[in-house]
């Protein structure tokens, strides 16, 4: 095991916008190979800090670093190994799919060979082989924002910075994207940052994770250490299936006489729509 | 210059398959259509009119009736062609989120308003210089003039001049399209300042040159002379001024002064053309005018967008 390097620290790092700060000395280390999750409301200043990260804004005081180069002074060094995908990404829509990553490789100086071999791994990851010789502007929210995530990947970045990678795409996509960050993150050793909304998707695949409000961090840890500060319920809670077909009382009784156990619940399964699309979708494809 | 060379190559692209392109390609087209229909309709009619020194360059100043002269064309249209390269470089890139994406590259921000500046330029120039050629073609092939050296020197600066010129207008859309978020916001701002710098500021240097120094109905020589310098100093802020005088003066040897002066001037100097470096000298302060308006148009630009914020929202 190589000793984990620090991937960004911030130290006091605030953005003053008319007298309101919306980034109040926010305090924060990444560590290498860890996938951050960072989440808060709408208007928690999240993008604000993002910007600072990538010194396309400066900071009003504090600090920012990425692998130890200061993102306010040396911002070009930051971009070089650092990616980015906004929140609401946006393409040459004239351009295709192919020439778009083409774009993104040459301003990073990637030689060209290289990165023609890059772009179509990229293409067949992201699901867009098929159209890669289709101007963007033809195509869809959900295919936009996969060629975004490709933006992300071609240039070989170190640290990604994700903002809502998944807003538009369906939920076997969402699925796939997830899937696509995890495997960078463990093949590529690419560390993430991922800003979310979607819970559901943070807490599957995030090992850290940061919660933002107004300006402040309110929480930071594992989902563990988070839950262990927060939750202050004594019982545990276990949630057990069977099929109808059983004598569901006879369970019941022989579940209530086992050490322990405080209540036995019975409750016909709760029909989420998430499950009936995804045994939809997963049966009918 | 990190990521120039690559936003350069990318927009000369965009330019050259673009509407934009096209459109222009057409208003070439029809200003050197015009132009030699005019020459041979008026050279058919009278051929007086063209004797004497310097006939290649008279085919450029040359003016018939309703017509304007190529000057003209190009002092007119020149500021509408670079508008409409500049109007929308940044605000475009702003409304279609392609600008985080791009600046989130390791390129300097600068690289970004210096490629489509540079990227505009080459366009027009390679335009232009069509234009040029195709007239002189034309004129070398209908009337077998041939140009001499010294002919071709001031065609070569001419060029220069409306390149200058061109990119003054094509660097304040693009400061424009930094200053307003709206690309129809922009482009009527630029239209504006166009059509004031056209037409109003005669009016204007007209009304200020009358209050200053009235001219009655029996004004004196000295007091004209004044109302002139005043009225020349007021439309020498106009760009459009300093072109027309600039490049007056390059294409017709004979010019050594502007204004009313000129008149009075002339009774005491030899007539007779003047060498290529003294024509240059005459519109020195002129060109100096013009390159100092594009660099005020860069640095106002740059310092605003440094400072601005990258939001793709």
């Amino acid at each position: 095991m190589k000793p984990t390097q620090t991937v960004l620290e911030t130290r006091d790092l605030t953005k003053i916008y008319n007298g309101t700060p919306v980034v109040d000395k926010l305090n924060l280390t990444i560590e290498e190979g860890e996938i951050f999750g960072f989440l808060g409301p709408n208007g928690a200043g999240k993008t604000t800090a993002i910007l600072m990260i990538l010194g396309l804004t400066e900071p009003s005081s504090g600090e920012v670093s990425v692998f130890g180069y200061n993102s306010t002074r040396e911002p070009l060094r930051v971009k070089r190994i650092t990616s980015y995908l906004p929140e609401n990404v946006g393409f040459y829509e004239d351009l295709t799919a192919w020439e778009n990553l083409f774009y993104i490789t040459r301003l990073n100086n990637i030689p060209e060979k290289e990165a023609k071999v890059g772009i179509e791994e990229i293409l067949s990851l992201v699901g867009l082989s098929k159209v890669k010789n289709l101007e963007v502007g033809k195509f869809s929210k959900g295919m936009k924002q996969r060629l975004g995530l490709g933006t992300v990947f071609v240039k070989k970045p170190k640290f990604a910075i994700l903002d809502e990678p998944t807003t538009g795409i369906d939920p076997q996509g969402v699925e796939e994207i997830l899937n696509l960050i995890i495997k960078a993150n463990r093949e590529e050793n690419i560390t993430i940052f991922l800003c979310s909304h979607l819970l559901y998707q943070v807490q599957k695949i995030c090992s850290k994770i940061g919660i933002f409000s107004k300006g402040k961090m309110v929480a930071l840890g594992s989902l563990d250490e988070i839950s262990k500060k927060i939750l202050t319920e004594k019982s545990n809670r276990l949630e057990i299936s069977f099929d109808n077909t059983q004598d569901t009382a006879r369970l019941v009784e022989s579940i209530k006489k086992l050490d322990g156990v405080l209540r036995v619940e019975k409750r016909a399964e709760d029909i989420s729509l998430e499950k009936i699309y995804t045994k939809y979708f997963q049966e009918g494809s | 210059m990190s990521g120039l060379g690559v936003v350069y190559w990318k927009e000369l692209a965009d330019y050259l398959g673009s509407r934009k392109f096209i459109i222009l390609f057409l208003i070439v087209a029809l200003t050197a259509g015009t132009i030699i229909y005019v020459i041979n309709q008026s050279v058919s009619s009278d051929v007086s009119q063209f004797s004497g020194d310097f006939l290649f360059l008279k085919l450029f100043t040359f003016s018939a009736g309703t017509i304007p002269s190529f000057i003209f064309f190009v002092s007119f249209f020149g500021p509408l062609i670079g508008i409409i390269f500049g109007f929308d470089a940044i605000n475009s890139e702003r409304s279609g989120g392609t600008m985080s994406m791009v600046l989130s590259q390791p390129i300097y921000r600068d690289a970004l308003i210096n490629g489509k500046f540079l990227a505009g330029i080459t366009t027009i120039a390679v335009m232009l210089i069509s234009i040029i050629v195709i007239i002189s073609g034309l004129e070398m092939a209908v009337f077998g003039i041939i140009p001499t050296m010294q002919e071709l020197a001031r065609i070569g600066i001419f060029f220069l001049v409306s390149i200058v010129y061109i990119g003054f207008w094509m660097g304040l859309g693009i400061l424009f399209s930094i200053l307003f978020r709206q690309t129809a916001t922009s482009a009527l701002i630029s239209i504006m300042v166009w059509i004031f710098f056209s037409f109003f500021i005669l009016m204007v240097a007209n009304v200020i040159a009358d209050q200053v120094a009235p001219l009655g109905n029996n004004a004196t020589l000295e007091l004209m002379g004044r109302n002139e310098n005043i009225r020349n100093m007021i439309l020498r802020v106009s760009p459009l001024i300093l072109f027309q005088e600039c490049t007056t003066a390059i294409l017709n040897p004979s010019i050594r002064f502007f204004g009313i002066s000129t008149a009075l001037k002339s009774m005491e100097v030899i007539p007779g053309p003047l060498s290529i470096g003294q024509s240059v000298l005459v519109v020195w302060p002129q060109f100096v005018i013009l390159i100092a308006l594009i660099l005020v148009c860069f640095a106002v630009s740059y310092v605003v967008f440094m400072r601005q914020e990258i939001r793709s929202t």
